[in-house]
Order: structure tokens, then C-alpha cells, then sequence
């Protein structure tokens, strides 16, 4: 099993000092991502699952954002170019170490594939830099070869001249198409894509996710695929970690999770949109409230104010722990107390 | 079919034209025709969804239907207590007063109200336009309002930015319905916001229908929350409507091969729903630009030589149901299939 991991994150906190407080962004999260597996983290604005993100390839600012706690372990097995583990939130987030990951070994695909190229040079010359960077041994024409061999294996029509196209002259399902190219041109073996579907049609939308998993179907790669959209999750992953105010609620895998969710969070978004193949409801079911304020989070369990099975005394005042209610199953929630197994600190391989 | 009494708009031949210039002298070369001929009818009390995908035009109907534009050509008819207003013949002043029969709800709560002003200028404000309230009564039918959409009196003296994306959103309806119009163009009005709050204002929206005997237009992207909303629906493809039909019926048996790919490629948030999405090649025509014949033959997996040269028009195919597709009668089309969730 521990030789299948690729990513090992344990009790990582990245929290923003600012001015009206300390806005615990990510507070405690501990997850593993498997090799060639599809690690599907879900959750509201605000709810941590992009700054997790961001905090795996170093990428948030500071100040005012800090990793003030936990590991971030990319294991580098046999087939990659280094050996051992590295814990990614110990490296300089502006040093050589880190950079050579980024883009090569972890490259990300952003939600908006217009502020994340560069508006002023070629889609082309934006790959061919990252193959220049990464790739040893490579010369100019080869990598311009390689950009165009990437850009048509994405689906993008007359690769050869889109090459030497600007960002504003593509679509938004062609940048994304190009994004995609350009992340993976280094073959990293971990992709992390947030809402990389979000701004797009749905009939788009289908066409990148279809890319996507035939794309991981040939390249191997592990994905974490960050969403807010319910549909979009079932559809990707293999696991799913639902994530609320920082902390995960409840992960499973996407059969398990959508079959019998546990968490009343879970169950409430679940209930909450409309199911397009269900009959239809006269009414939605809401989860009543709102997400608190960062500053002002609840005591105890975060979700305590809007949860319909709130027990007075127990989850105002505590925080429960992340127990296992079943094989790859763990919840976040006083009604499976009674399940002993605290899986909080996962124990070494 | 509804009588001319129940109805309470009538749009025909609507087309919006905007002209795309070009150099010095800003010439003119050619138009993005964003809405290209849309005819549709709303019942009073009812919703009609308009659905597509961006650019398609479906939100230059709503505003054209409005009057943020002035729309290039067309009829826009409104039946207003036994009177039909043309709201094209309208003089400015005319038009300013018949305004509070039909106002919106933006998408993005964040941009659509001014920060320097407070709850109660907000939704205050259109009273005060219209001359229809002043003084206390104004505050009275502001909190009455307020209320109405969820949010308390204390927040009257508040500014926008102190409250989170689904109260804002409720601050844009507070203040769209406040001075009691008869349509409402929802445009997109829960895409913005998060998934658990978008099921609450899409409730609130049902429960305010229903007490303020409100017609809406609903606009928006995603065929679950419109379906949700919608008595009818219509399917808007590159400036032309493809189809129109009862929504339970368009779900389950599309007649447009747009509307079926429209459906199958809604995410289901069911892991066990098997891969049976039919793949749609390609992009949405430009509007600007659009290919000859039917706008979606480049993308349509029925497409025979007629769809190339010849423009489908939009014709009842059986009562309710209107097509735009040259094989409307023949092609046996994949719709939803939730049989099994109802017995269950």
C-alpha cells in the first residue's frame, strides 16, 4: 500500500494573518493521494479545498498566508528523478527545489484559463518554456515539436498553427485545452485541477472532462480534482474528501460517499440541488444558514450552527474527530461517536 | 393552448443586432446577431426558462424584453389588464413609468449594487423613482419587503458589503420586487452562489411567486435549476430558439438533437450513472458569423444536406411543443429517464 502513494498530506494548516484576525484557511487536513488515482475534494467558497491546493505546490502568498503546521510528502519512487520523500512545506517557496517540482513532477490546471497564460506571448512559447525549464537535453525546435505534439493530443484542431496564438485569440474550452497541454507537458505524475471546468459550458465541460480521464488513462498520472459542482465530482473521482470551513467533514470513496453519506453536510448539499433524473421536488431541501464568517467560526463542530441533528452540549462544544465509520469511510460528526477508531493521525505506512 | 387572456407577454420576431466597428472612423462591418429572430409567448403566474450556453443570447433577451435595449427589430407586447402595450411604440417618459411592470435580478450580487448605498436606499430607491412611496411609508414597504426575502429591519441602515453572497442576492430581489412589478427576468440569479445557498433563493424565488402572483423569465445555464423553476422551457442556440416545451416534456423526450446533447451533458451527481453521455464535438457557433442553414449543423449528429443550406423554422410539432429542426417528426431522441426514481 505505501508504495502506491504518491502524496501524503498530515494535519496541514495554512492559515492568513490579517489584519482583523487569523483566518484559519486550511485547518488540520491530512489526506493520501494514490498513484494513477483521482482524489476528488469538494466544498463551498471559502471552505479551504483551493488554498490545500495551493499550499501542495507553495504557491500561496506570504505573508500573509503561512503553513504553520503539518508535512506535505511527495514520495519520488523508483521511477522518478530523485529518491525518498520530500516534504514539500519545509522547502523555500522561492527556491530551486520547489521550482523544479512545480510544472514537472506537480503542475496544476487553474479554473481561469485566461488570467492564468500569460496575455502577452504565444500559447506555444508559454509550453516551450516549460519544457526548456524541465526538460533536459531537449533544443528549441524539439520542445516547439513537443508543444505542438501536446497541443493535438489535447483535442486542439490545427495544432501547428495555434501553436502561435495568442491566449485572447482562443475560446475558453480551447485555452483550457491548451492549459491542460501545457500541464502536462512535463508528464508530472500528480495534476492538481481547480474547477477546471467552472467557467465553462456544459457541453464543454463534458468535452474536458472526457479529456481529462482518457488523458490520466494514458499518462498514468494521480489527480486532485478540486470542485464545488456535486455532478462533476461522481463523474472524476475515486475518492472524495468533502471539505467545510477548513477541516474535511467526511471522505470516502465516490461510490461509498454518494451511496450513503454520513455527514449531515454532506447529505444536506447532496439534498439540497435539484437531481435532474429524480422526479422533481415542489421544493428544494436547503441547508438552512449560511457559511460563518472566517472570523467567526462556531465553537466546537464548525457546521453546528446549520446542522438539522445539532445535539446541544456535545457538538457546541467540542470539535469531533475524523473517525472511521467503515473500510475508507471516515466521518467528522458526534453522531459516529460511538465508532472508535480515530484515523486523525494516520500512522506511518 | 392558452387563450390570449391568460397571456401576459408576447414577444415576436425579436432581433438584436449589435454592429462591430472597425477603425478610425468606426465603420461598420458586420453585426453580431446575438438574438436573431426569438418569438415566445409567457402565461400570467407562469415561469418560462430560457436555457443555453453563453453567447447563445439568452440574456440580451431578457434584457431586450426589459428595454435595457432597444431591440433592432420586433414586437414586444405586454397585456396589461385587458390592455396590450407595445413597448417599442412607447415614448421615453411612457416607457420610464411602465418600467415598474417589469424589472431584474442580476447574476452577481457583488457587482449589481452600489456600495456607497445602504439596504434601505437600495430597495428604497425604485419607490422613490416611480414617485410611489416616500417618508415612512417607503420605510414601512422597504421592512415589509426585507422581510419578505428573509433578511431582518436591522439590516435597513447596513451596506452591501456586510453581507455574504446569498443575502446580497436577496437584497436584488428585495429590490426588484418591491415596487410589485408583473414579469420578472431572472438572469441567472443563482449561478453566482454557493451550492447550498443557491437551493434557498431558488425556494425563496417559488414562495415570492406564488404570494406576489409574480411571471418570471428565468435565464440561466444549468437544465437542473431550471427545470426546478420552469412550467416551460425553451432552448436558445445561436441567437434563435430551438425548441419549446412543457419541461417535464423537454426532459424526457427533446425533439431538437441541441437540446438532447444539452441534457446529456449535465453532470449527474450519481457515481453509478453510467457513461451513456453523448460526446458534442466542437463550439458554439459565433454570432457574429454564424454558418449558413441550421446554426447547429457543424455540431449535430443528424445533420443531413437540407440542415446546410436551409434555416429550420421554429413550428409546432404537437400542441405546447414548438421545433426548429428539419426532422423534428422523424428523429427518436434520448431524454431523461427518472422512471425508476419515482418508484422508488
Amino acid at each position: 500500500m505505501a508504495s502506491d502513494t504518491l502524496l501524503e498530506i498530515k494535519d496541514l494548516m495554512t492559515h492568513f494573518h490579517l489584519q482583523e484576525g487569523i483566518v484559519r484557511a486550511v485547518d488540520g487536513v491530512s489526506f493520501e493521494v494514490r498513484r494513477g488515482q483521482t482524489l476528488g475534494i469538494i466544498g463551498e467558497s471559502g471552505c479551504g479545498k483551493s488554498v490545500t491546493a495551493h499550499s501542495i505546490l507553495r504557491l500561496v502568498p506570504s505573508p500573509p498566508g503561512n503553513i504553520v503546521n503539518g508535512e506535505i510528502l511527495l514520495h519520488r519512487g523508483e521511477n522518478g528523478n530523485g529518491d525518498g520523500l520530500v516534504d514539500l512545506a519545509q522547502l523555500d517557496p522561492r527556491g530551486a527545489d520547489i521550482r523544479a517540482i512545480r510544472g514537472a513532477e506537480i503542475s496544476m490546471v487553474f479554473q481561469e484559463p485566461m488570467t492564468s497564460f500569460g496575455p502577452m506571448h504565444t500559447i506555444g512559447n508559454q509550453i516551450i518554456e516549460s519544457i526548456l525549464l524541465h526538460q533536459e537535453g531537449v533544443d528549441g525546435s524539439e520542445a516547439r515539436e513537443l508543444a505542438i505534439e501536446n497541443l493535438r493530443r489535447v483535442g486542439i484542431p490545427r495544432a501547428e498553427q495555434i501553436v502561435d496564438a495568442y491566449p485572447h485569440q482562443l475560446s475558453g474550452g480551447m485555452r483550457q485545452r491548451a492549459m491542460i497541454a501545457m500541464a502536462l507537458s512535463c508528464s508530472p505524475r500528480l495534476l492538481i485541477a481547480d474547477e477546471p471546468t467552472t467557467a465553462l459550458d456544459v457541453t464543454i465541460q463534458a468535452q474536458i472532462l472526457e479529456l481529462m480521464t482518457a488523458l490520466q488513462d494514458e499518462y498514468g498520472m494521480a489527480v486532485i480534482f478540486i470542485t464545488h459542482n456535486l455532478g462533476v465530482i461522481a463523474e472524476v473521482a475515486d475518492e472524495v474528501a468533502v471539505m467545510y470551513l477548513g477541516r474535511i467533514v467526511e471522505q470516502a470513496g465516490v461510490n461509498e460517499l454518494f451511496d450513503n453519506p454520513q455527514h449531515p453536510y454532506t447529505q444536506g448539499l447532496l439534498n439540497s440541488i435539484p437531481h435532474i433524473d429524480e422526479a422533481k421536488l415542489a421544493r428544494l431541501r436547503a441547508i438552512e444558514g449560511v457559511v460563518p464568517d472566517p472570523y467567526d467560526i462556531p465553537s466546537g463542530c464548525a457546521f453546528s450552527d446549520r446542522c438539522p441533528s445539532f445535539m446541544p452540549g456535545k457538538c457546541d462544544s467540542a470539535m469531533p474527530d475524523l473517525a472511521a465509520t467503515g473500510p475508507e469511510h471516515r466521518v467528522r460528526c458526534f453522531l459516529y461517536s460511538e465508532a472508535e477508531e480515530i484515523v486523525t493521525e494516520v500512522a506511518d505506512g | 393552448m392558452a387563450d390570449d387572456s391568460d397571456l401576459l407577454l408576447e414577444v415576436n420576431d425579436l432581433k438584436m443586432y449589435f454592429p462591430i466597428q472597425k477603425g478610425l472612423l468606426r465603420r461598420t462591418t458586420g453585426y453580431v446577431k446575438a438574438v436573431d429572430g426569438v418569438s415566445l409567448s409567457i402565461k400570467k403566474g407562469e415561469t418560462l426558462g430560457l436555457v443555453g450556453e453563453s453567447g447563445c443570447g439568452k440574456t440580451t433577451t431578457g434584457r431586450c424584453i426589459v428595454r435595457v435595449y432597444q431591440p433592432t427589430e420586433g414586437e414586444i407586447v405586454f397585456h396589461d389588464e385587458g390592455e396590450a402595450v407595445n413597448l417599442n411604440l412607447l415614448a421615453r417618459q411612457e416607457l420610464k413609468a411602465f418600467r415598474r411592470n417589469m424589472q431584474m435580478i442580476f447574476q452577481d450580487p457583488f457587482s449589481s449594487l452600489n456600495p456607497r448605498m445602504t439596504v434601505l436606499e437600495l430597495v428604497g430607491e425604485p419607490l422613490l423613482a416611480h414617485g410611489i412611496a416616500r417618508g415612512q411609508e417607503l420605510e414601512d414597504r422597504v421592512a415589509e419587503m426585507v422581510n419578505a426575502v428573509g433578511l431582518k429591519v436591522e439590516h435597513l441602515p447596513r451596506y452591501p458589503h456586510s453581507f455574504s453572497g446569498g443575502q446580497r442576492q436577496r437584497i436584488g430581489i428585495a429590490r426588484a420586487l418591491v415596487q410589485r412589478p408583473k414579469l420578472v427576468v431572472c438572469d441567472e440569479p443563482v449561478s453566482a452562489l454557493d451550492v447550498s445557498v443557491q437551493s434557498q433563493v431558488v425556494n425563496l424565488l417559488q414562495d415570492l411567486q406564488s404570494e406576489l402572483d409574480l411571471t418570471y423569465l428565468f435565464v440561466a445555464h444549468d437544465m437542473s435549476v431550471v427545470r426546478q423553476v420552469s412550467n416551460r422551457i425553451a432552448v436558445m442556440y445561436v441567437g434563435k430558439l430551438v425548441e419549446v416545451a412543457e419541461s417535464e416534456e423537454l426532459l424526457r423526450n427533446p425533439k431538437h438533437p441541441y437540446s438532447e446533447t444539452l441534457l446529456s451533458a449535465v453532470p449527474r451527481p450519481n457515481p453509478h450513472h453510467a457513461m451513456q453521455r453523448l460526446s458534442l464535438e466542437g463550439e458554439p457557433a459565433d454570432p457574429a458569423n454564424a454558418p449558413p442553414g441550421c446554426a447547429f449543423h457543424p455540431r449535430c449528429r443528424y445533420m443531413e444536406d437540407i440542415c446546410q443550406n436551409e434555416v429550420p423554422e421554429l413550428t409546432e410539432l404537437t400542441p405546447g411543443r414548438h421545433v426548429a429542426c428539419h426532422f423534428a417528426d422523424q428523429l427518436q431522441l434520448q431524454g431523461i429517464d427518472y422512471s425508476a426514481s419515482i418508484q422508488s
